[in-house]
């Protein structure tokens, strides 16, 4: 049934607790695959990235440029070009605002929870990518994609490529948070706003962050789409393991 | 489970409690109203949060010539239908919570300690923009008029068809927030707001008036051209 006592004997030499690793490993494995604390974060997210995205394109609406006055970014390729009308909410730019700073706290509580909940609970073991774990099959799964590899390779809840992605989002979503901050507040918080390069280099990463998010959730949906069961685990938690 | 303690079905099923959290922020947050109900909470919530998070010490830094906005591309801004121009006579007029109320010439500003620097300015709209400003920091002035430590808040009032704003003591009276009378090392144009401007590190452009007619210290805020419409009041940077 558990591994435990060959997973006691192989770490024996390596220095690592072997007891204490055994027990978390144990405890993971006989988890649901969606915990109701993930669950709950997840589907709370998705209203409230609505909201700041949609919300931070009616902002960007008033100066649809990158780059300080007289200095326009020129490797952005859509200088004054407003984003489309029904992608932003707020209506204009002073209710777009508003909406931006009243949920832009809630977003980041929501964020700030779920991490304090991955590191409390080890759930960070089975959803984060760490690149000697899981590099190698995050290559050999995008080789199955690809179609250069007959089949994909074997994994626990996710596969390495998965946990690249989700690892992804939450590197974006602190990079949003930093960059909203120093464009809130470029001179309170001034040694922050220099460690990105400036108030309008800053600006440009928020929007960047934006455009990355945006190509997150089209593959997330595609996968979802093709994968219904996870859906359905996000959902109702899933089944546990021996169950 | 007894009967009784079990969850009655339908009262507060996952369904109905979302319905009812969207029509709440649905109604609570009205993007054209943006400054009362939650929107506006959240927006009392914010101004806290920045009031709380704002030094007195912390200056905005000073940026080097090559920085500057190139000519003609730092945006003017008035309200009125043209370029308002100074009424023959101009002179400051301070007021409120103050020893010494009255009026001050141009000749009198420049007479008070002169200060100057150039930094960034960052607009509502998202655009930053780098000028140099030259002029009498607020506080000189308070110190000159006899400003009351009651004055919480001070008003800035101008001749732009009512443009006026209010500002916490703070902000004010920090040591980058002056009452500009030149840019770039010339005197201000009536483009930039001649003959006298407020201008700061610390606040967005919407709260830096441009043709000053009045300053008044206040123990209450006066909220501001923008501000009425619905933009937020602190607007601090």
């Amino acid at each position: 049934m558990c591994t435990c006592a060959r997973v006691r004997a192989s770490r024996h030499s390596t220095g690592v607790s072997p007891v204490l690793s055994c027990t978390a490993v144990r405890d993971l494995e006989h988890r649901r695959p969606q915990p109701w604390p993930i669950r709950v974060a997840h589907w709370v997210n998705v209203p409230l990235l609505a909201i700041m995205a949609a919300s931070g394109l009616q902002i960007l609406a008033a100066y649809p440029m990158l780059g300080p006055q007289g200095r326009p970014y020129g490797w952005y390729p859509f200088q004054g070009t407003p984003p489309p009308e029904w992608s932003r909410l707020g209506d204009w730019l002073a209710g777009a605002r508003h909406w931006h700073f009243a949920f832009g706290w809630f977003l980041t509580l929501n964020g700030v929870a779920y991490v304090l909940y991955l590191a409390l609970s080890g759930e960070w073991r089975r959803r984060l990518f760490l690149p000697r774990r899981d590099t190698r099959n995050a290559l050999a799964t995008l080789a199955f994609y690809l179609r250069l590899r007959g089949h994909a390779p074997e994994q626990g809840l996710y596969n390495g490529l998965q946990r690249l992605a989700y690892t992804g989002t939450l590197v974006l979503g602190a990079l949003s948070i930093l960059s909203g901050l120093a464009l809130y507040k470029p001179v309170q918080l001034r040694a922050l706003a220099s460690l990105l390069g400036g108030y309008d280099p800053a600006r440009a990463l928020h929007l960047i962050v934006l455009a990355l998010f945006a190509l997150f959730t089209v593959g997330h949906i595609l996968m979802v789409l093709l994968h219904p069961r996870t859906l359905g685990e996000m959902v109702t938690g899933g089944r546990k393991p021996d169950a | 489970m007894p009967r009784l303690l079990r969850p009655a079905r339908g009262l507060l099923t996952r369904r109905t409690a979302l319905l009812g959290a969207a029509a709440l922020t649905a109604g609570a947050c009205d993007s054209s109203r943006p400054r009362a109900g939650f929107l506006g909470a959240m927006e009392r919530f914010n101004a806290r949060v920045q009031g709380a998070l704002f030094d007195e010490a912390r200056l905005a830094p000073e940026l080097p010539a090559s920085e500057a906005t190139p000519p003609g591309a730092f945006p003017q801004y008035y309200v009125s239908d043209s370029v308002p121009r100074a009424p023959a006579g101009w002179a400051l007029k301070v007021g409120g919570l103050v020893e010494r109320p009255g009026v001050l010439s141009l000749e009198d500003l420049q007479r008070l300690p002169r200060t100057e620097y150039r930094i960034r300015h960052h607009c509502v709209e998202g655009w930053s923009a780098v000028a140099s400003w030259h002029g009498v920091r607020l506080r000189d002035l308070a110190g000159h008029v006899g400003a009351d430590a009651r004055a919480g808040y001070v008003e800035f009032r101008s001749f732009d068809s009512g443009y006026h704003s209010s500002w916490d003591r703070p902000s004010a009276f920090h040591a980058q927030t002056m009452l500009a009378y030149g840019m770039n090392g010339q005197p201000l144009t009536p483009e930039h707001g001649a003959p006298l401007r407020l201008y700061a590190a610390v606040k967005l452009g919407y709260k830096m008036v441009k043709y000053l007619t009045e300053v008044n210290f206040l123990p209450e805020p006066t909220g501001g051209y923008w501000e009425d419409r619905g933009y937020e009041w602190y607007a601090g940077v």
